[in-house]
């Protein structure tokens, strides 16, 4: 209650003193605070792969900068969106006019992202998205304020089909998750499939949250595909692997190629039903010293290792920061032209650069699950096959159709 | 009870949005609407529906789609969507009111799945993501909605919730009338006793059918105005957990109570918001709530404050 | 996709495989309202619990008592897991439940919703969403069994065989035994068996806790099949309502069949047409209430 009363205190305050300050200055910090609000999964399917884990690398990018952006102080808020869109958008509507939020980040799911994004724009403020996958946020919906930070269905279709495609698995088919994110990925793979020279010999669509997926994978098996693509995320990615294991389908030949896979769905399945297997991630902690090093100290804190959303919270915080610093003040214009013209360039993002579209564009990896053997620790999971260059991972700019691409 | 209580309401009403944040408090108005709405079926008429979130979310779907891809205004939306969800409350309702008791909730129930499937699949409700972006539009064609009044540095939409406390008062008022009537008094007829009710010449079917419609109409105006509030329609309006909501809100406020319904609304959502950053516990303390209000209070807030005030409420 | 007589039968396996767990859940709900006549919307949480019993028994037990070798095994989970819940719901029906007979039977599906929705909050905290593997699966029923017409595995023929007996031998004991008889007659008529000297709360809080007990069981069987998720009962629950509506509520066997059937249905639909699958149990439901309203194997009341 004790918001709703300080809500109230202020309104009734602002009344009284008519007028107000409408139109902030363009110089400095607008209200004396950068409010930076984290806006995911806290509690649903998708938590343990951002929820908390991705406030606590926000926090720790504020905190690796200083705590003070041109000597004012920064803060961090976060809440759950639950994966409704609705919810999302009620708190980024309440963040931004009550809280004075100057950026969101996380936005984990597509349905959240599209409306948190166009409510954002639609007031001039930043979002920064590090987890939601749909491609329409830096196209058809793209604004000027939208940022897509970390990897989208292009990348994870494209780099994984030219990664399996070549090597033999030339007829694919595909289980989807019966919603935009799914057709989005399948879309996708599919173009790519085609494009080298594979095909694509049947889909079948199934309910999000299936516990059950083993008459679709007999419909996989008997539809004669070397290859079963699993354009779905999560829990089903997760059931649909152990039961094709279940049911022998690896063994005769037919090959799992999971679209979107997380460290923490790997750690789920363990590495006995998950080995061999290979996807595009845009980061893994094992990298190098410098990934190694960040994943070392938020572990220490958050008890597991970051994903690529909760790293790319990070580096997108840290970035953000470092704009408003070089424009000398937060007004999103000056912020975004800053973005959009500096090289991004951390232990996250190598190549890093923000496009006119919104779209952060840097190196992707195709990633392969560790036999058991070859696993030396709790999270020595993967290892990286091929870093694919920023500029062959993403969807080249000729190609979008966000309307503030100049043609 | 007496009209200062009444005024009183009013004025409160008319200036909370100097007070409260407006969208906050215009939340709150379609829940206590909703509420009210399935009360007037639960308190009134003895049904438990669990499946009113169909009625509540459909209509929302409907006017969005009304007003953002036929650019109709959204007075005309909102009738669009209050109308929808007063026909598919007469096919709910003609399918339900066969059965009783606890048969009547589960049939509610899974038929609120086959609507939740609808809205999964239909072309325009956009599945997962949503109906997005959906314009507040001008009233009439002429006052815009969405306009935005800076008060002592505070944006507050006042249009918008202006309209939207106008179409909770005419909800309100409805419903009130509706309990008030003989049309009423057979009802609370039928809850109390349904055989007497059939002795006595009632057509029982019908009146509980018409309070059905009746109920589904005004959950669907209630989703109706969400619709245009949060610019956007969305799965959770037609799932399950919503039909849970609004029986926790009404049983929380005191079932079969005027004003019980609306002191649950208030309740239930403030919570939400303030325990928005407890991540899942909210679930268990809802959970918890519902537990104690079942053992403990039945009658709900204003309910046991009426049985104290020795008067209905 | 062509569909031949293998893939159908095939799916109808499979349908089968789904249609135990409908059907050992409904019977669980039957029993319970048979007799209480409460629709225990706690039922897909304490599935989910059982599940996550014998999860937790498997990796957590042994360290949490100072034996870090220690694993409950599936066989030992399969029976302690139900004793567990089953005990839970004892306590359950003893001090919540019971004060609600006197009143309107809503209450009842009130006070079970309230308690799926604190079950499931607790476990979504501490456990991952997307699920745990359990990874008890004992070495005889792994691989897989040629039907001829398919590769069926192992498991989830145990599951069926055992599911089935299960469902049955409850049937047997409910309609055919001494025992059942007083169940029956308590359902019929309360004062009249308490009149001869039958304890009846006691007869009610036992057949509450044999119900749930039935979930328990069902999640056990069900855990090394897929995730064991802090969801996995909720997203079961509605269409296992949907499966006692269509059976006729409180019958025995009409639950069991229907679940059996539907099973099938659900499994031939994701064939023809896979999104509407969750879906057609709900379309069946509407067209047996416009014909029978009181559901295929209810009486008329």
């Amino acid at each position: 209650m004790k918001n709703l009363f300080s809500i109230a205190a202020l309104s009734v305050a602002g009344l009284a003193l008519t007028g107000g300050m409408a139109g902030a200055a363009n110089t400095g910090i607008s209200d004396g605070v950068v409010k930076i609000g984290v806006l995911t999964d806290m509690s649903g399917v998708y938590s343990t792969l951002g929820g908390k884990g991705t406030q606590v690398a926000v926090e720790m990018a504020v905190k690796d900068f200083g705590g003070k952006v041109l000597g004012k102080p920064i803060q961090v808020i976060g809440a759950d969106h639950q994966n409704k869109a609705d919810i999302a958008s009620a708190k980024a509507r309440e963040w931004i006019d009550n809280e004075k939020v100057d950026m969101i980040t996380g936005l984990l799911n597509s349905g959240c992202a599209l409306a948190v994004q166009k409510l954002a724009s639609d007031k001039k403020r930043i979002t920064m998205n590090t987890g939601a996958a749909s491609t329409e946020l830096t196209n058809k919906s793209c604004t000027p304020y939208g940022i897509h930070y970390v990897y989208d269905t292009y990348a994870l279709g494209k780099v994984t089909a030219e990664a399996v495609v070549p090597s033999g698995g030339k007829s694919w088919f595909f289980l989807t998750a019966d919603y935009a994110f799914g057709h989005s990925l399948e879309q996708n793979t599919t173009k790519f499939v085609t494009k080298l020279g594979g095909k694509v010999v049947g889909s079948v669509r199934h309910p999000l949250s299936t516990a059950d997926f083993s008459s679709y994978l007999l419909q996989a098996q008997s539809s004669g595909a070397q290859i079963i693509g699993l354009a779905n995320a999560g829990g089903d990615t997760i059931n649909a692997i152990k039961q094709a294991r279940e049911f022998g389908i690896d063994k005769k030949g037919q090959k799992l190629v999971g679209l979107l896979i997380f460290d923490t769905d790997i750690k789920s399945l363990g590495l006995k039903v998950a080995q061999g297997m290979q996807f595009t991630s845009g980061f893994y902690w094992d990298r190098d010293n410098a990934t190694r090093d960040f994943a070392k100290r938020y572990f220490a804190i958050h008890k597991a290792m970051p994903t690529m959303d909760q790293a790319g919270a990070y580096s997108a915080t840290m970035n953000y920061l470092k704009a408003i610093k070089a424009a000398g003040s937060d007004d999103s214009d000056a912020v975004m032209a800053k973005l959009k013209s500096m090289n991004i360039s951390d232990f996250f993002a190598v190549n890093g650069k923000i496009r006119a579209d919104g779209r952060m564009v840097h190196d992707m990896y195709l990633m392969e699950v560790k036999k058991p053997s070859e696993s030396k620790g709790e999270w020595d999971l993967l290892k990286i096959v091929k870093t694919v260059p920023a500029d062959q991972a993403f969807m080249p700019l000729s190609e979008s159709t966000c309307s503030l691409v100049k043609k | 009870m007496n009209k200062t209580i009444w005024i009183m309401l009013i004025i409160i009403g008319l200036l909370a949005p100097f007070v409260v944040y407006p969208v906050f408090m215009m939340k709150l108005l379609c829940f206590a609407l909703f509420a009210c709405a399935f009360n007037l079926l639960l308190g009134y008429t003895g049904l438990l529906s669990f499946g009113h979130a169909a009625f509540f979310g459909s209509a929302s779907y409907i006017t969005g789609h009304l007003v953002k891809n036929s650019g109709l205004t959204p007075e005309l939306g909102i009738l669009g969507g209050t109308l929808f969800a007063a026909l598919l409350g007469y096919l709910v309702g003609s399918l339900a009111i066969r059965r009783q008791g606890i048969y009547f909730a589960m049939v509610t129930l899974a038929l609120a799945q086959i609507v939740y499937f609808v809205a999964l699949k239909a072309p325009f409700t956009g599945g997962e993501d949503g109906l997005q972006g959906i314009p507040r539009g001008k009233l009439f064609g002429l006052i815009d909605l969405g306009h935005v009044y800076t008060v002592g540095g505070n944006p507050l939409g006042l249009n918008l919730y202006y309209f939207v406390f106008a179409l909770f008062c005419l909800g309100f008022w409805i419903i009130f009338r509706t309990i008030n009537s003989p049309f009423g008094q057979v009802l609370k007829a039928i809850r109390e006793n349904e055989p007497r009710a059939v002795s006595l010449g009632y057509k029982v079917e019908r009146f509980k059918l018409t309070a059905f419609v009746i109920s589904a109409a005004l959950a669907g105006m209630a989703g109706a105005m969400k619709s245009l509030v949060f610019q956007l329609a969305s799965l959770t309006d037609v799932s399950w957990h919503t039909s849970g909501e609004v029986v926790l809100m009404t049983l929380l406020g005191g079932v079969g109570t005027v004003l019980g319904p609306l002191v649950g609304a208030f309740t239930v959502v403030t919570l939400q918001s303030e325990l928005s950053s407890v991540g899942s516990w909210i679930t268990v303390i809802i959970g918890g709530i519902f537990v104690i209000c079942v053992l403990l209070f039945r009658h709900g807030f204003v309910g046991e404050l009426a049985r104290l005030l020795k008067r209905s409420l | 996709m062509d569909i031949t007589l293998q893939t159908v039968m095939s799916q109808v396996m499979l349908g089968l495989n789904n249609g135990v767990f409908y059907a050992i859940l409904s019977l669980g709900l039957a029993v319970i309202f048979g007799l209480l006549n409460i629709v225990n919307f706690a039922h897909g949480a304490l599935y989910m619990l059982g599940a996550y019993v014998a999860l937790l028994g498997f990796t957590s037990l042994g360290p949490l008592l100072g034996m870090p070798d220690f694993h409950l095994n599936y066989w030992a989970a399969l029976i302690i897991a139900p004793l567990v819940v089953g005990a839970l719901g004892v306590v359950i029906e003893r001090t919540m439940l019971r004060r609600l007979y006197k009143f309107d039977h809503l209450y009842g599906l009130l006070l079970t919703f309230g308690l799926a929705l604190i079950i499931q909050g607790v476990f979504t905290n501490f456990f991952n969403v997307s699920g745990d593997p359990y990874e008890a699966k004992p070495e005889i029923l792994n691989g897989a069994v040629n039907l001829g017409f398919m590769m069926f595995p192992k498991y989830r023929l145990w599951v069926i065989a055992i599911s089935l007996l299960v469902c049955f031998g409850t049937w047997y004991v409910i309609e055919r035994t001494k025992l059942g008889s007083y169940l029956r007659a308590g359902t019929e008529n309360p004062e009249l068996v308490k009149a001869f000297g039958v304890n009846v709360p006691l007869m009610i809080t036992l057949t509450y806790g044999y119900g749930v007990a039935l979930a328990a069981f069902a999640g056990v069987l069900a855990a090394p099949i897929y995730s064991v998720s802090p969801v996995m009962g909720a997203e079961m629950i509605i269409t296992v309502f949907a499966v006692v509506v269509i059976g006729g509520m409180g019958s025995i066997m009409g639950s069991i069949v229907t679940g059996l059937l539907l099973g099938i249905v659900e499994g031939l639909t994701k064939v023809v047409y896979a999104p509407a699958s969750s879906t057609v149990i709900f379309l069946i439901m509407v067209v047996v209430l416009l014909v029978k309203p009181a559901g295929l194997f209810g009486r008329e009341s």
